[in-house]
């Protein structure tokens, strides 16, 4: 029972290594070394990095850039509660609120064009599920974060909250419209 | 006061000094009690995440997933380790525990706050999550509660360390530690910067939720609270890893392919695996990305290669075990014999196939940086870590248990019948349901939600049908599980409340005995390579290894060119 005693050999340290375990770890060693690189390789190659632009806001500062958008982009409004769908330009700054218990506003963007879009919270912690592309980050109250993103499919996409904000929680939903461009 | 505080256990040999028998199982039996909780949680959560029952209204889910999560992951895990400590100090050594009136206050400590943070649960308003992220309030009693537990759970720290320094001081043991001490030892160092970071986040949070501290940055709470919460997961995978070479000793009498290599890799562990709380962060705004990538890959996927040394190291010291014994027919004759009606042995062995095949593959897959991007937050996550939580340690745990319900508690397991098939239960139902997980959450199913079909949401979304199969699988799988666990509950609480003693007389005395060094390597005629093939010494355990890479290295692939399907950003 030498695990639950101490080593047999005085200095166990100097016992040689099994092949077994010599060619293990070589291999195990290679094998994590080549998952490391992957990282900074998909930096360099790789399509889907995420930003690591973001900035300190506060609720009031973040919510003025997100209604100066919607009041001038706004092409129609949805739902009963006249939700605003925004249609800014492509390449130009797009503002997307989290608060309890929705996204706000709706948006409309065009395949194959490239935005800067801005996360913030007004609240607490949120997060950006975009599905089915299957995009996700987390939005942190008194951050925005950048991700420059080029949508390539067209379709809707809608946001769904994924971090626990509470009792409406699962009701915060929002939605990405993308168009096939070109009009 | 009496001398006579030792006694010596006929069947195992081990040494008991009384008071920490005592302590021990005072924290065992607060630990199952717990998991009773937990379990009953789990149930109830399972079954409203499951779209067919869907049974507890919004609010009951969120109070009890939060429950769940906290005496799970927390309180169950570390009562249960702080008995673990004390076994591989001071049972292990043969020495007296250090200050066990000390260590009672630790434990009352931590069963008040185990009492105190679930009343605050129990109370409706401290529905946040384990995770508690500010700025969303919480009754503070919720906080208190976990500042006291880890308090008492940093007093038990100290005890197992300060017991190492009278074993060595009172020369208990010949030599170096054994194997398993260190593993433990592996666990306490990880458990004192978990803790510590703990206290650092948990107090100022308290603080804030009575009103004397006024704002918490939400993005450096997130930081700190990671180093806490992923980092008892690390207690528990350093503990979990010594609970299985103890077994692997106990069971075939195993002994370290080299004891070099597996305590290298243990300091692997002390050095890397913390770092591992960045797992968290890989999607939160304004870390970079150097920083995300060392800390993501423990350095450089450091504490991944120790962990895939211990899962080489442990069967391997099996099979040599096994061959020894004269087992050596073919590759896996060695495996094919074991005893996998001990549930002893089969629990661990579950354990260790499903932490490496389902944890851990799917850990690294998730940690890494880009990838985290398809999988976070998605119920992929909690798939994951009950691979690793669940089917690792709390596998481990269980089948530790039913070896010291004869040698710590002197009783007979009661029902082996039903202990026997428990492990099966627990452990193939806990691979159905972390599997169905992992499989929603790459269909974009979120984790901590109470409805996937959006129901009274002002706006729709609709899952493909394969997700809602999935969650059902998973909801299955979970009720498997489940059985699995009131078994364990039922021997359990059997055996050590009304069991039968064993026959074995073990009375206390005063005499002590000096742990002696392991005996000298019997090395079978020709070498251990001679009784295994291709001049490896353990050739099945390898061929198993070699499985292990290859499905470890397309798993990694194919999630790369999942990722390089979704829509280009940066």
């Amino acid at each position: 029972m030498s695990a639950i005693q101490p080593p047999a050999a005085r200095a166990w340290w100097k016992q040689p290594l099994d092949k077994v375990e010599g060619t293990w770890i070589t291999i195990a060693l290679v094998w994590s070394l080549i998952m490391f690189f992957m990282m900074p390789f998909w930096h360099i190659y790789g399509k889907q990095n995420l930003s690591s632009e973001a900035y300190k806001t506060t609720p009031q500062a973040f919510m003025a850039k997100t209604q100066a958008m919607v009041d001038q982009y706004t092409i129609r409004t949805e739902t009963d509660a006249k939700l605003p769908v925004v249609k800014p330009p492509p390449g130009s700054d797009v503002y997307l609120l989290g608060r309890l218990w929705q996204w706000w506003p709706l948006l409309e963007l065009e395949k194959g064009q490239t935005y800067r879009l801005h996360i913030g919270s007004m609240d607490w912690n949120h997060g950006f599920s975009l599905q089915p592309v299957n995009i996700n980050t987390q939005i942190v109250p008194g951050y925005e974060m950048v991700l420059t993103i080029t949508p390539d499919t067209s379709g809707e996409q809608t946001i769904i909250c994924n971090e626990f904000c509470g009792i409406g929680h699962h009701n915060m939903l929002g939605k990405i419209y993308v168009t096939e461009g070109g009009s | 006061m009496s001398n006579e505080q030792f006694r010596t256990c006929p069947e195992s040999g081990l040494q008991f000094h009384k008071p920490a028998e005592n302590l021990m199982k005072a924290h065992a039996v607060v630990a199952v009690v717990i998991l009773l909780l937990g379990g009953i949680a789990a149930l109830l959560v399972t079954l409203t995440r499951w779209p067919a029952v869907h049974l507890l209204p919004a609010d009951r889910f969120y109070q009890l997933l939060t429950g769940h999560g906290v005496n799970m992951l927390i309180f169950w895990m570390i009562s249960f380790e702080i008995a673990i400590l004390y076994f591989c100090s001071s049972t292990l050594l043969r020495c007296r525990l250090a200050t066990p009136k000390l260590a009672w206050v630790g434990f009352g400590l931590m069963f008040i706050g185990i009492v105190v943070n679930n009343y605050a649960v129990a109370g409706g308003n401290a529905s946040v999550m384990m995770t508690s992220y500010v700025p969303m309030p919480a009754d503070p009693n919720f906080y208190l509660g976990l500042i006291l537990f880890v308090v008492g759970a940093l007093i038990g720290c100290f005890i197992f360390l300060a017991t190492l320094v009278v074993a060595k001081d009172e020369k208990t043991y010949e030599g170096s530690i054994p194997l398993v001490t260190f593993g433990a030892l592996t666990a306490c160092i990880i458990a004192v910067f978990t803790i510590a970071s703990g206290a650092i986040v948990l107090v100022p949070t308290w603080l804030w939720s009575l009103g004397y501290i006024n704002n918490i940055d939400a993005a450096m709470y997130r930081v700190v609270w990671w180093a806490l919460g992923h980092s008892s997961q690390q207690i528990n995978v350093a503990a979990h890893v010594a609970v299985w070479y103890a077994i692997a000793a106990i069971v075939f009498g195993a002994r370290p392919l080299s004891e070099k290599v597996s305590r290298m890799a243990f300091f692997l562990y002390i050095a890397f695996l913390q770092l591992a709380s960045a797992h968290h962060l890989l999607v939160d705004p304004g870390l970079s990305a150097e920083w995300k990538i060392f800390n993501t890959s423990y350095a450089m996927y450091l504490a991944v290669l120790a962990s895939m040394v211990h899962g080489l190291t442990v069967p391997g010291s099996i099979e040599v075990a096994q061959r020894a014994k004269g087992l050596t027919n073919g590759l896996f004759q060695w495996l094919r014999k074991a005893p996998w009606g001990n549930p002893v042995f089969s629990g661990m062995f579950i354990s260790l196939i499903g932490f490496g095949f389902l944890g851990g593959i799917s850990g690294v897959v998730m940690g890494t940086e880009q990838i985290n991007i398809i999988i976070h937050n998605t119920i992929y996550v909690p798939g994951h870590f009950h691979a690793t939580v669940v089917i690792g340690s709390t596998l481990a745990f269980m089948s530790l248990t039913y070896f010291l319900i004869p040698t710590l508690f002197r009783k007979q397991v009661a029902f082996p019948g039903v202990a026997k098939l428990q492990p099966y239960f627990f452990g193939l139902g806990m691979s159905v349901f972390a599997l169905a997980m992992m499989g929603a959450g790459t269909l974009g199913v979120e984790r901590r939600h109470w409805d996937m079909a959006f129901t009274n949401a002002p706006l729709a979304f609709d899952y493909p049908a394969s997700a809602y199969t999935m969650m059902g699988i998973m909801g299955v799988g979970g009720m498997i599980a489940i059985i699995g666990g009131a078994m364990y509950i039922l021997v359990t609480v059997v055996s050590v409340f009304f069991g039968k003693p064993v026959e074995s007389e073990s009375t206390y005395g005063t005499a002590t005995t000096q742990l002696k060094r392991a005996e000298p390597i019997v090395v079978p005629e020709g070498g251990h390579e001679a009784a295994g093939k291709w001049g490896l010494a353990a050739p099945g355990t390898f061929v198993l290894a070699m499985f292990f890479l290859v499905t470890f290295v397309l798993y990694y692939a194919v999630n790369w060119k999942y990722l390089a399907s979704v829509w280009p950003m940066s």
